[in-house]
């Protein structure tokens, strides 16, 4: 819209053109106005959206978890002062479907000029469900409850779920938690609302760095990649993707990370597996001695028809 | 900035993706520093004493714009031979009258002609008629010029004393100082951006006057990617201060008539501002004032209703008259989403005083701690107010938030935005508009029939904005179009301009004229940037004045009104049309080509030559030292804290500030003469991004509340040794004020610092907890004095002096001993009698 400018008044005069260093095209290079956040294609086929939290940008201002409770309606995590840094969050949860983790390291480093000394780094990097190609969570639930949706997120559905909580101890990253008072499961549905309607997760809304970017993860993951390199030039060594290999063991995060340090150093574990990966190994080991069993039990008969 | 402005920060991660450099200068490690390239550590209350030492090294590196410094600053000015600096009078200007702690500014005035301020003490001084021109050096040889004046005064602002008094090693300051030089210039541009930690100081004027120095020697003003900006700490706080909130203050900067015996309005406005620059239309200003405010009833005949205006008979600051509430010569309140209980310096003076008021009305959200006082707070728990014993009779009213009305935010960058409607608001909450309407209709409509002389200037005003819907909320548009201003036929006028003195424009606010050009909501507009596809974005919202993105912009183009590099174009001169032009709109006359002189004589605007960017001045030009409009001296100098555990390095006779202001009360005795070594650490308070300043708007809400749940302090490791505090524990802090606890966190994002050969340590304390609303809490600013900066008043917030010791502070009485006996071992006078009294030199 161009609300009523008045010709000579408020526009800044005679017109001329755009300043080199800053056209419209090159306005901006962490907020991406070409990313396309919309979770269908024109011909309304949705596609595979995610989010890429890039914590080299995150300022751990939190307004992540709150837009996520404004917008999904979930309750207060408690009132409890942890004493760990700046986050009383602590960790994800059926009530903190975000959470910024606070991490703060000192350590002696070499300061130009400075001839060295103690430098503090204060990592911030704002969590959620990972999405997981291959959900542990979805595997394991026995109602149904958990779904992929069309979006190629992972939702549990609060009218199915029956409150078993084999999800819980299936998810590597400890997402999944029931409500004390109601007994279900909750966590990020990746606003799956927001997402029929076109709209970007509250969360990546509010986010005033583009800290939390959302979109198609397929052009997530080359934007990721092209992140990565330019920190490596800028001599961010320790800048690595977690969760873009689709070959890992829960197939890829449909939401990744980049980070500064370890993943352990977040919280994280190095390397999730889903559990029902090789579920598979399982299956077959108890057929190999169900097998058995059946043989021995044969074998027993059989001895004793020949008794 | 990102721990308070987080929104606004994103512009700084923005630019350092674009290869800024990003220095963060703050006692604590906070988020800012987190994304900053460099963060130093420094001692609360010494930054006049770092940042010298950069004007010192720009001087003698030769690191300064020498087109710039000679063309658009007054650095070539000559001063006047009576003039002694504070570095040849061990820490006193001259002009000094030590009875009255009170400078005579006569002697700092330039040499041969005189000039008024533009901000500041606005009096004229005598002889400021524009007659003659200031005498120059433009060689900058002249012993008495302005820049060898500047290099002598900061001549003993070594590396190694800038070391010595802020805890900064000499290797991170050169490290600053070499990448501030590095990154200005032609080719490059700097900016500083500051908060309350640079305000809130017993020097907080000349804090913001040294970061104004060394931009001006640099060449960063009026240009872009350049400036000082000053971070707001609400939304629309910038706004407040245009329209005023402030009790000396009329719209538009103009300043509130005094109890001078002026013989006229137009002698009113001869005292109180410059016949030079464009202060040189402060009549056309005025006047469209008050035909604004008193409508036909403003006429020629009776001055323009002048009369009407209140005078001011003595300083009536927050803190003064709160000692009035005291006092008992204020007897009612009322408190606009402010919460002085929490958010003001010594709490327990405020809660005191406010519990001697026949009447209090709180407008605010909730139920804040300065509407529950009387029952809760930390004077009931002690025993010191009983509630029967309070006559105060308290009136809250709930208010709407901004999502329930319309209305106009002003930024820092002085951009207004409108915001509109979303939601009716419910029940009983009506907006400040809506309150202040109705209440002055239905004065009115009581005083309708008053023959009074003083119920005239009621009587008179122009009441008749329109309401809408059932709750019959006035437009805020309405307002809007009234601030703008309108002509004569009655259209909106298009920019402060077309003001005149004869009585047929009218504006609310000179500076906001053209907000509502051509009957449009200028400030509604959202276009963005890349849709408009010309930068500044001079369509998104509207920017004071005239739309301009930076203000004194004709200082981007050299003296001739060439770009300074083609880099940094913004405004220039166009030869062939003989006009100004560029990407924002110039903020200079239009015509005057650069090689205009202003001749002896010449008012207003016509007084400012071609190369005299900075308009608003008497002589055009950026003043590095000021000859007049401060009441603490021409140079900005360092003094300590009023509470330091330090000697002052410079002036051994001079530890502070000798024209600062102390609110004097037995409840607020000072930490002085020796008093550090019972309370030996410096105590400083901030802001967290959880929450909003006195909590009003975050504490009582969960999603905020559970993110920061409790009061806390910040330590360092050493600290916690020293002390034996725990992480997660308890401490108690005590000041000479009161004593409060507060959770524990060590960390080492708050490290000591080596000063003056001993180390110091600081305590940290987000100031946001009262007793009111989900997460509770103490106050830290209830630690704090009375000792406020001498130009604007502002207290002392950001360097105390304070002890801390493990676990949970006593209740009742036993509370008030704690303090005592502090005072006592201290030597300081206790509670209930005795005077803190004058800092003593």
């Amino acid at each position: 819209m161009n609300g009523g400018s008045v010709p000579g008044v408020a526009t800044g005069g005679a017109p001329v053109p755009p300043m080199d260093p800053l056209s419209a095209s090159r306005l901006s290079t962490i907020v991406s106005h070409d990313l396309d956040i919309r979770s269908h294609d024109p011909d309304g086929t949705p596609r595979r959206m995610g989010f890429f939290t890039d914590s080299s940008l995150c300022i751990g201002c939190k307004a992540c978890e709150v837009a996520c409770k404004e917008w999904n309606q979930v309750p207060d995590d408690g009132l409890l002062f942890t004493g760990e840094s700046y986050d009383n969050t602590g960790d994800l949860g059926c009530n903190s479907w975000r959470h910024v983790a606070f991490i703060e390291q000192t350590r002696e480093v070499a300061v130009p000029g400075d001839g060295g000394g103690p430098a503090t780094r204060w990592l911030m990097a704002s969590d959620v469900c990972k999405h997981c190609s291959n959900a542990a969570c979805l595997d394991v639930c026995p109602t149904g409850a958990i779904t992929r949706t069309e979006f190629g997120t992972v939702v549990v559905q609060p009218d199915v779920c029956n409150g078993c909580g084999y999800c819980v101890s299936a998810c590597p990253f400890g997402v999944l938690e029931r409500r004390r008072d109601d007994g279900r499961v909750w966590k990020c549905t990746l606003c799956y609302d927001r997402l029929r309607e076109d709209m970007e997760p509250a969360c990546a809304k509010a986010c005033p760095t583009k800290s939390i970017q959302f979109g198609q993860l397929s052009e997530l993951l080359p934007m990721a990649d092209a992140r990565v390199a330019e920190l490596h030039r800028r001599g961010v060594a320790e800048a690595r993707l977690y969760g873009a290999d689709r070959a890992d063991g829960v197939g890829g995060f449909g939401a990744f990370f980049l980070l500064l340090d370890e993943p352990e150093v977040y919280g994280l574990p190095p390397d999730p597996v889903d559990p029902t990966r090789d579920a598979w190994q399982g299956w077959s080991a108890a057929a190999v001695a169900a097998l058995g069993l059946v043989a021995t039990i044969g074998v027993a008969f059989l001895g004793r028809g020949r008794r | 900035m990102a721990e308070c402005h987080p929104v606004g920060f994103q512009w700084v991660v923005e630019a350092r993706e674009r290869g800024a450099t990003v220095i963060h200068i703050d006692p604590r490690f906070t988020r800012t520093s987190a994304l900053a390239d460099l963060h130093v550590p420094i001692r609360a209350g010494s930054d006049i004493a770092f940042l010298g030492g950069i004007i010192r090294y720009i001087i003698e590196n030769d690191r300064w714009f020498h087109d710039y410094v000679v063309e658009f600053t007054n650095a070539a000015t000559i001063v006047g031979d009576g003039f002694r600096d504070a570095e040849e009078q061990d820490g006193v200007f001259s002009g000094f009258d030590p009875d009255t702690r009170s400078y005579d500014p006569q002697s700092w005035m330039y040499r041969g002609a005189s000039v008024a301020a533009a901000t500041g003490n606005r009096a004229r001084p005598a002889g400021a008629d524009g007659t003659s021109r200031p005498q120059q050096d433009r060689s900058l040889k002249d012993p008495r010029c302005v820049f060898q004046l500047l290099r002598r005064h900061y001549a003993r602002y070594t590396p190694e004393l800038v070391a010595q008094v802020t805890g900064v090693p000499v290797a991170t300051f050169l490290r600053v100082a070499e990448a501030l030089c590095r990154n200005s210039g032609r080719e490059r541009t700097s900016a500083f951006c500051y908060a309350v930690g640079w305000t809130q100081h017993t020097v907080g004027v000349q804090y913001i006057r040294t970061a104004a120095i060394i931009q001006a020697l640099l060449g960063n003003m009026g240009r872009p990617g350049g400036g000082i900006l000053a971070l707001r700490g609400h939304a629309s706080i910038q706004g407040s201060t245009d329209i005023p909130t402030l009790y000396d203050m009329l719209p538009g900067y103009i300043p509130m008539p005094g109890t001078a015996p002026y013989t006229d309005w137009q002698d009113f406005v001869r005292c109180n501002s410059s016949p030079t620059g464009y202060w040189g239309h402060m009549e056309e200003y005025f006047v469209s004032l008050m035909k604004a405010w008193y409508g036909d009833a403003a006429t020629e005949e009776n001055g323009w209703c002048f009369d009407h205006l209140p005078r001011i008979d003595a300083d009536h600051s927050a803190y003064v008259f709160t000692k009035g509430m005291l006092e008992g010569t204020v007897k009612g309140l009322f408190l606009l989403g402010e919460n002085p209980a929490v958010g003001s310096s010594a709490g327990k003076f405020n809660r005191m005083a406010m519990s001697k008021l026949d009447w209090l009305v709180v407008r605010d959200l909730v139920e804040i701690e300065s509407a529950s006082f009387w029952y809760r707070s930390p004077e009931i728990e002690s025993g010191e107010l009983r509630t029967v014993d309070i006559p105060t009779e308290v009136f809250l009213l709930p208010a709407a938030a901004h999502t329930e009305k319309d209305g106009s935010f002003t930024n820092t960058q002085r951009l207004l935005q409108w915001h509109h409607t979303a939601v009716e608001p419910k029940g009983d909450c009506r907006s400040e508009l809506w309150f202040f309407y109705h209440l002055g209709r239905i004065i009115r409509r009581k005083l309708a029939g008053s023959t009074e002389e003083r119920d005239r200037a009621l009587r008179d005003l122009t009441w008749d904005y329109p309401t809408k819907g059932a709750i019959e909320e006035p437009s805020a548009e309405a307002v809007l179009a009234e601030v703008n201003g309108h002509g004569a036929d009655g259209n909106p006028l298009n920019g402060y301009v077309e003001l005149r003195k004869d009585g047929s424009t009218s504006c609310g606010c000179w500076i906001y004229c053209g907000c509502y050009a051509g009957g449009v909501n200028q400030t509604a507009r959202r276009t963005p940037v890349w849709e408009q596809g010309t930068w500044p974005a001079a369509q998104w919202g509207w920017a004071w004045p005239d739309n301009r993105r930076v203000l004194y912009n004709r200082a981007s183009a050299d003296a001739e009104g060439r770009p300074w590099s083609e880099r940094k174009r913004y405004v220039w001169w166009n030869e062939e049309a003989k006009r100004w032009e560029g990407v924002d709109r110039p903020d200079f006359r239009a015509v005057t080509p650069p090689s205009y002189r202003a001749p002896d004589g010449a008012q207003a605007e016509m007084a400012i030559s071609g190369n005299d960017p900075f308009v608003m001045q008497a002589d055009g030009k950026a003043w590095l030292y000021a000859p007049f409009g401060l009441r603490d001296g021409p140079l900005p100098t360092h003094y300590e804290p009023l509470e330091s555990p330090f000697p002052n390095a410079l002036y051994p006779e001079t530890p502070h500030n000798p024209v600062l202001q102390v609110v004097e009360s037995s409840m607020t005795p000072l930490a002085r003469g020796g008093a550090d070594e019972v309370y030996p650490y410096i105590a400083t308070t901030y802001r967290l991004t959880e929450h909003h300043t006195a909590g009003g708007m975050s504490r009582f809400t969960e999603y905020l509340s559970e993110l920061q749940p409790e009061f806390f302090c910040e330590v360092s490791r050493e600290l916690a040794r020293e002390r034996g505090l725990e992480n997660a524990g308890w401490a108690t802090i005590i000041s000479p004020r009161a004593a409060i606890e507060a959770r524990v966190l060590v960390t080492d994002r708050i490290p000591p610092l080596l000063v003056q050969g001993r180390v110091v340590h600081t305590v940290g304390l987000p100031f946001h907890w009262g007793a009111m609303g989900l997460s509770t809490g103490d106050s830290a600013n209830d630690l704090l004095h009375l000792g406020l900066d001498p130009n604007v008043h502002i207290e002392e917030a950001k360097a105390a002096l304070c002890d801390i010791r493990p676990g949970r502070r006593p209740r009742g009485r036993a509370l008030l001993e704690l303090v005592e006996g502090h005072r006592r071992r201290a030597g300081l006078a206790g509670g209930g009698s005795g005077s803190a009294g004058r800092p003593q030199a």
